[in-house]
């Protein structure tokens, strides 16, 4: 069943009054001014054999690369998302950008250029393990390469894995072709196969069975070169009993060139293991004009494999100029449980296409989507969701709730659920509304005492605040001021 | 404390206040009685500072201020509180939450310090307790899903808490059961003192039996028509607007 219902704010009184702010500064849009080594622009083998060499990887990686770059060739850019934009002229990327400081691979961080290190701590995410995050483990991906990763040998010693995947495909080359393209293979779809060939750094976890990871692991992504896209690739294996919850955030310099970012990540659950993902995504969304800003092509999906496994992603997305993005998960063990909270903002000029795919395979498995989009100034946003009860998933459950709200009369919001349920023992709900921030809403607060930028601050909180209270508490709060940050100047 | 001389008051150009003097010393409780669509509503939300209404002619001022020039947070802070006749909803925003930033809000626009959480807890639980509401409103979303009686008695609470210079407590008895009039009366009279104005807009005489009112003023079709003591509500209770035609 197939539910077209879009929805489009109406022009009306209360956009009059909106429209007329100063527009927040993106606070972290600065440029580090480090000497960066770039692939000649342009995609073809050589670019994928220079990137491969550039990592020393193996013959069996450049071999997957190449499958996945031919492949890449005989498919077509989608075009089935509610977005626009300018055609993507592939062959005028860079597909790798490295800090030339980062060529002989630094021991430590006393090694790593200072440059660099003053960059994370600007971003707020100091990598010296005395003035870290307690608690966190950071792995810090800059353009193509990861330049540090935090508390390995606290990690080490319970057993987790968590480097680069650069290194693990040297280190562990075993786990990594056992699981690397197993969740989201190649084939995929089309930045899914561009991610296989070119991708250049991300993360890799590993939590060993009945292991609790004894911290959050997050991985910090920068974009900084001009030109030049990002493909980040991240794997986490939670065997069984595992436990591991982490956390990624991204941002991005002010440019007025359009950056791509098309990430894959693999999530791979087995029996009794529970993987929390969170995502903080402040790309830089472009200027009030839509000019510059991220593109965020990004394929993410778990699976839950074994019985009473549970996979949650939650996503916070403020930034990026158009996102395309439905972090999935595949409901394969009996009674395993999939969930999805999302809060996707766009403002200015920002589209997005986003929502979820819960994919039920086992039986008494449960699934679980809120989202809640808010779009304001000349943002776009379309949720777009699959819920889907294969015939041996007797006793399937799927509750889904999709939430928008309008800020002005010129932003949009679009819901596009997809249900198929071929099991008839399932019961699937589906709940959508779309309301708007109303005057009588911020006068009843100005009435109280609080100025109408926070009174809108204080409403869209409390529609998030379902989505809020997924993130570990120091995230939350975070994500709360992004929020803020990132409708500044809604309403005036 | 509160001036409203001549004032033409219109929404989309149309006047519904047309040309009304109103004036509420320190500490006096005033109550403004008048039909349906007569505007009073109107009058309580132009006060506030709401944008829909438009100030055609007249001076308004509170405390010697002209209001005019402030915004309606800032006319909170100068203390001035406004019980809505429909209370707003705020899905998500626990009603603790929205008190004590309420509060902080207008301490911080007047300059004083925050207020400490655990005294604000304290506070909440003895004011609550005082007006009969069950612990669970305290962290429930404001207003959502409140029956009409308990969103009036979460108005009163806010009031005991803000602690405004004036109150204008729009129909704040509409929907209440005899009980729930008593508290909320009572609420009001804790509060009244010698600084403190009220003024109380109610189609019944009843509230009135608990809140002695100072001034009666009765008000049609944009204007006050007549204004005396308490013996007005009884003559309007008796009689009704033609009395007053
Ligand atoms: N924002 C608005 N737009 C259009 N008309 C309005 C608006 N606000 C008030 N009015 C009109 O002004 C008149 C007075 O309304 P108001 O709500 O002030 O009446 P009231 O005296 O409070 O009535 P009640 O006793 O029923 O509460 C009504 O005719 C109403 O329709
Ligand atoms: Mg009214």
């Amino acid at each position: 069943m197939t539910n077209l219902n879009p929805v489009d704010a109406t022009n009306d009184q209360q956009a009059d009054d909106i429209d007329n702010y100063v527009s927040a500064d993106y606070e972290h849009g600065f440029v580090t001014n480090i000497e960066t080594e770039y692939a000649p622009p342009g995609l073809n083998e050589d670019i994928v054999h220079f990137i491969s060499n550039k990592k020393n990887e193996p013959e069996w990686m450049l071999e997957y690369r190449l499958k996945a770059f031919r492949y890449w060739q005989t498919l077509k850019e989608p075009t089935w998302a509610h977005v626009s934009y300018p055609p993507i002229d592939y062959q005028a990327i860079c597909y790798y950008a490295a800090p030339k400081s980062m060529e002989d691979k630094p021991k430590s961080l006393d090694e790593v250029d200072p440059e660099l290190l003053k960059t994370y701590e600007k971003l707020g995410i100091p990598l010296h393990e005395r003035a870290a995050l307690a608690g966190v483990a950071v792995d810090a991906v800059f353009d193509s390469v990861s330049v540090a990763t935090t508390f390995r040998d606290t990690l080490e010693k319970a057993g987790v894995i968590f480097m680069p995947i650069s290194e693990a495909i040297q280190k562990h080359p075993e786990l990594i072709q056992k699981h690397l393209g197993s969740v989201v293979p190649h084939t995929d779809n089309f930045y899914a196969a561009l991610n296989a060939a070119v991708f250049s750094d991300g993360s890799f976890c590993y939590i060993p069975k009945g292991t609790r990871c004894p911290m959050e692991l997050s991985t910090y992504f920068r974009i900084n070169a001009l030109n030049t896209g990002q493909f980040e690739r991240t794997l986490i294996v939670a065997e069984e009993g595992a436990y591991v919850s982490y956390l990624e955030g991204c941002t991005a310099p002010m440019r007025d060139e359009n950056q791509l970012h098309a990430a894959v990540v693999e999530l791979v659950a087995e029996q009794d293991a529970e993987i929390k993902y969170s995502t903080v995504q402040n790309w830089y969304p472009g200027d009030d004009n839509g000019k510059g800003g991220i593109y965020n092509f990004v394929t993410k999906r778990g699976i839950c494999r074994g019985a009473r496994a549970k996979i949650s992603w939650t996503q916070v997305e403020t930034g990026s100029a158009i996102t395309w993005k439905y972090p999935s998960v595949v409901l394969q063990g009996d009674n395993s449980v999939g969930e999805f909270y999302s809060v996707a903002v766009t403002s200015k000029k920002q589209q997005a296409d986003t929502g979820t795919k819960m994919i039920h395979l086992g039986k008494n498995t449960k699934s679980t989507i809120i989202s809640k989009g808010i779009s304001a100034k000349h943002g776009q946003q379309s949720y777009r969701g699959q819920v889907l009860i294969q015939p041996k998933a007797d006793g399937a459950r799927n509750f889904t709730q999709c939430d928008s709200l309008l800020i002005g009369g010129d932003c949009g919001a679009h819901t596009f659920p997809y249900i198929d349920v071929k099991n008839q023992s399932a019961r699937v709900e589906h709940e959508a509304s779309t309301s708007k921030v109303n005057e009588e809403q911020i006068f009843y607060c100005q009435q109280r005492g609080l100025k109408e930028e926070d009174a809108v601050n204080l409403i869209v909180n409390g529609f998030c605040k379902d989505v809020f209270r997924q993130l570990p508490m120091e995230f939350a709060v975070e994500a709360q001021a992004l929020l803020n940050v990132s409708l500044e100047g809604a309403v005036g | 404390m509160l001036e409203i001389k001549d004032a033409v008051i219109s929404v989309e150009d149309t006047p519904i206040i047309k040309g009304l003097n109103l004036s509420i010393p320190a500490g006096e409780v005033h109550a403004l009685m008048g039909p349906n669509g007569a505007g009073k509503s109107t009058l309580s939300k132009f006060i506030a500072g709401h944008e829909d209404y438009t100030l055609e002619s007249g001076t308004i001022s509170f405390n010697g201020e002209d209001l005019s020039d402030m915004d309606i947070h800032e006319r909170a802070a100068a203390g001035l509180f406004l019980g809505f006749q429909y209370p707003v909803e705020i899905p998500g925003v626990a009603n603790h939450y929205f008190l004590k930033t309420a509060i902080n809000a207008q301490r911080k626009e007047r300059g004083e310090e925050e207020l400490d959480t655990a005294a604000f807890l304290k506070e909440l639980k003895k004011e609550m307790s005082e007006l009969k509401m069950d612990p669970q409103f305290k962290s429930r979303p404001v207003n959502v899903g409140f029956s009409g009686g308990e969103k009036k008695r979460n108005e009163i609470l806010q009031l005991a808490l803000l602690k405004p210079k004036m109150a204008i407590l729009d129909e704040s008895d509409s929907g209440l059961d005899i009980d729930a009039l008593q508290v909320v009366a009572e609420g009001v009279n804790r509060l009244r003192n010698q600084e403190r104005s009220f003024l109380l807009i109610t189609h019944y005489q009843r509230l009135l039996n608990h809140i002695k009112p100072d001034v009666v003023h009765i008000f049609a079709d944009g204007v006050i028509v007549k204004s005396g003591g308490f013996e007005l509500a009884q003559q309007l209770e008796a009689e009704g607007y033609k009395a007053f035609a």
